[in-house]
């Protein structure tokens, strides 16, 4: 392995995201912050939204960053990193890997028209979106990102539409790069991290974090529950470079998702006696779908 | 150097000679000029900054905010529903202690949809810790621009220059625009407290708890009243060094032989002076004060000039719905109660929606009020377009 590669594969450990926040236990989403920004490194500025994360990790007045953080409000984390690169722009200083961060409910709901804006505009900004398919800091309701079936507080009876393809709608932008990425896997999701800060202008990557809470499975299973997301298809694993999707993470056994739904409590409601439902059945069609569109 | 220009023009003009390292704005009438004007001075190199032309108001709010905190000199500017959709950076940059500044081209408040000029917009954020200046005139709105930086970066409050819509912002009067050296010698470079920086980390906008946040909140109301000082000594400092009396607190006009004082704020003090000269020449004794620093509100230096006056008439381009006039409130608010007894402070709601405020409807203003107190009253309200079932 050459130098660079060696690199980009290598687990970075620093603890710029220091342990001792307020996450819950086997928080997939506290993990996926200590993995991005140890990838990213000192020199790096964190524009947070309002949400889980930053509740968890930013009380005054003792945070958690060992980084500068900024935080302003729920929808605008893209713009006021577009803010921070244009200051850095004009002041001629740095360069400085700028991380716009939030959580789905911001992303794709009341930010989407901000981070479209900031795309747009090619601000030399990567955007994290930590996508625990709901609202948890308010309480686990529904967002654009809540899969079909799922139980949140504002879907009791499941929740009736589907996900947004917020990697697609980036790409279409005309982005350098896009990626998915999950918590199981350390050294793809910091390879990602900092492929994409080597790249001038907009990333997006969208890193699937589950929540306990939300999700209603035990802290423990958080990575397997990731890993058996990308087995079932339910989450691709991709990246998208200069417009083309490429390393398409290959399933090595396909696993029905059944699996992937049963250890959660928002799916318990699919399954009368163990028997699974018609949106069972359902969701089986979007995974597979998946495995189609991207030959996974 | 003396130009007859648009007042957008001059305000594009002087807020470039301000430097400002990082401009956001979004398009609305009756702002849209300024920002044309100063997209084409960036685009033609004769200001080295970074534009950024954004896809809404609250995002251009939050563009500055995060150029401040990052150690920019930034600005801004917006109108109307503009600022309304900014509301909540807005209530974000005060506390932050981020000194930005921003020109609201003052415009009434839908529904229903009007372009026109009144205050309503930057009243409906009157309370979030920003200092808010009025012009009366567009040499004003250009110079309040110029101290409104020096204000801010001293203070870290940000400023609103408030300035009539259309009626200063499309008006071509002579103003004077100083040289570059002038402004750079009367304000210095950006000198940030606190900035995202990886060499000095620190989190910027953490959350505080019960046991934090109501500091925040003294520490920010003891700023703004603070800033009183800073908002006279420089209107001062820019008398001594441009020659002209611009901004400050507030402003009298013929007003200490006056039987009747009229309480105003932004360009209709000039049509109000203009009736203060005929009613002279006519005996009739009437002063003007002219409030230019709507917060931090003036008080003190309002009781003092006002403090002999019996017979008080505000008139304001705003209104609290379900309460009366705000400045009017403001004004009965500034007297201690014991005092208040036999002092008539009339309330006269004007202009609202671009209504024009003609010099008629201002006499007869002053000859109701020689003869009674007005609680609240509607200046040129056409009554035939109302309707019992409307009420
Ligand atoms: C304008 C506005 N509306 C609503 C809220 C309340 N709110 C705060 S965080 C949050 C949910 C966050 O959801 P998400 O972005 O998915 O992040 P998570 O907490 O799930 O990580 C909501 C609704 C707010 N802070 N601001
Ligand atoms: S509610 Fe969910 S996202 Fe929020 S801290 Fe707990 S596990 Fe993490
Ligand atoms: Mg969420």
């Amino acid at each position: 392995m050459n130098e660079k590669a060696e690199e980009l594969n290598r687990v970075e450990k620093k603890d710029l995201f220091a342990s001792g926040h307020r996450a819950c236990g086997g928080c997939g989403q506290a993990l996926a912050a200590r993995l991005v920004h140890d990838a990213a490194g000192e020199n790096t500025i964190a524009c947070v939204a309002t949400g889980c994360l930053e509740v968890f990790s930013s009380p005054y007045p003792d945070p958690s960053w060992r980084i500068p953080f900024l935080h302003s409000l729920f929808e605008n984390p893209s713009a006021v990193a577009s803010g921070v690169e244009a200051a850095y722009k004009a002041l001629k200083k740095g360069p400085v890997n700028i991380i716009a961060q939030a959580g789905d409910g911001s992303t794709a709901d009341i930010g989407f028209q901000s981070i479209s804006g900031m795309f747009e505009r090619g601000h030399n900004v990567l955007y994290v979106c930590y996508d625990n398919e709901a609202y948890m800091n308010t309480g686990v309701q529904r967002s654009s990102f809540t899969p079909y079936g799922a139980w949140t507080s504002t879907t009791p009876m499941g929740n009736t539409t589907r996900k947004k393809n917020l990697p697609l709608i980036a790409a279409d932008h005309g982005i350098p790069y896009v990626a998915t990425a999950t918590v199981d896997d350390f050294k793809d999701l910091q390879r990602k991290v900092k492929t994409a800060l080597s790249i001038e202008g907009p990333k997006y990557i969208h890193i699937l974090v589950p929540c306990p809470l939300g999700w209603g499975h035990p802290g423990d299973l958080t990575v397997k529950i990731c890993r058996l997301a990308k087995d079932t298809g339910l989450f691709p694993i991709f990246e998208i470079i200069d417009g083309k999707v490429t390393n398409v993470r290959k399933i090595p056994v396909k696993v029905p998702v059944e699996e992937y739904l049963k250890p959660q409590g928002r799916f318990r409601h699919l399954f009368k006696k163990g028997v699974p439902t018609e949106e069972v059945a359902e969701i089986q069609k979007i995974a597979n779908h998946n495995i189609e569109r991207f030959n996974l | 150097m003396l130009k007859q220009i648009e007042g957008s023009q001059a305000v594009a003009d002087v807020v470039a000679l301000c430097r400002p390292n990082v401009i956001s704005a979004y398009p609305i009438t009756p702002q849209t000029h300024i920002v044309e004007d100063l997209a084409l001075i960036v685009g033609q190199g004769k200001l080295d900054a970074e534009f950024v032309n954004v896809e809404s108001e609250f995002t251009a709010a939050s563009v500055v905010l995060g150029a401040s905190a990052a150690g920019a000199r930034t600005y801004t500017a917006t109108s109307s529903q503009g600022l309304l959709l900014m509301a909540e950076v807005i209530y974000c940059i005060s506390g932050m202690r981020l000194p930005i500044v921003l020109t609201c081209a003052n415009r009434a408040i839908s529904a229903p949809l009007s372009i026109w000029n009144d205050h309503q917009d930057s009243m409906a954020v009157r309370d979030a810790g920003w200092i808010q200046l009025f012009a009366e005139d567009n040499q004003e709105a250009a110079d309040l621009h110029i101290q409104a930086y020096k204000i801010a970066e001293q203070t870290f409050l940000p400023v609103m220059v408030c300035m009539d819509g259309f009626i200063l912002t499309h008006a071509f009067e002579p103003v004077d625009i100083p040289e570059q050296k002038e402004v750079d010698d009367f304000l210095p470079p950006f000198k940030p407290r606190h900035i995202v920086d990886p060499r000095w980390p620190r989190g910027i906008g953490l959350y505080a708890d019960p046991r934090f946040y109501m500091e925040t909140r003294y520490i920010l109301h003891r700023a703004m009243e603070k800033s009183e000082k800073t908002i006279k000594e420089v209107s001062a400092d820019f008398a001594k060094t441009f020659g002209r009396d611009s901004g400050g607190f507030i402003k009298t006009y013929k007003l200490k032989e006056a039987d009747v004082a009229i309480v105003s704020m932004g360009s209709v003090v000039g049509t109000i002076k203009d009736l203060i000269d005929q009613l002279e020449e006519e005996g009739k004794k009437v002063g003007l004060l002219q409030i230019c620093s709507y917060r931090p509100f003036p008080r003190q230096e309002i009781y003092n000039v006002l403090k002999d006056k019996m017979n008080i008439v505000v008139l304001e381009k705003c209104i609290s719905l379900g309460r009366g006039g705000i400045l009017a409130s403001d004004i009965r608010w500034s007297f201690p109660r014991a005092e208040k007894k036999d002092r008539n402070i009339s309330s006269f709601i004007a202009g609202l929606g671009g209504r024009n405020i003609t010099a008629d409807d201002l006499r007869y203003m002053v000859e109701k009020v020689e003869k009674e107190p007005v609680e609240l009253e509607f200046l040129g309200l056409k009554k035939e377009l109302i309707s019992d079932k409307d009420l």
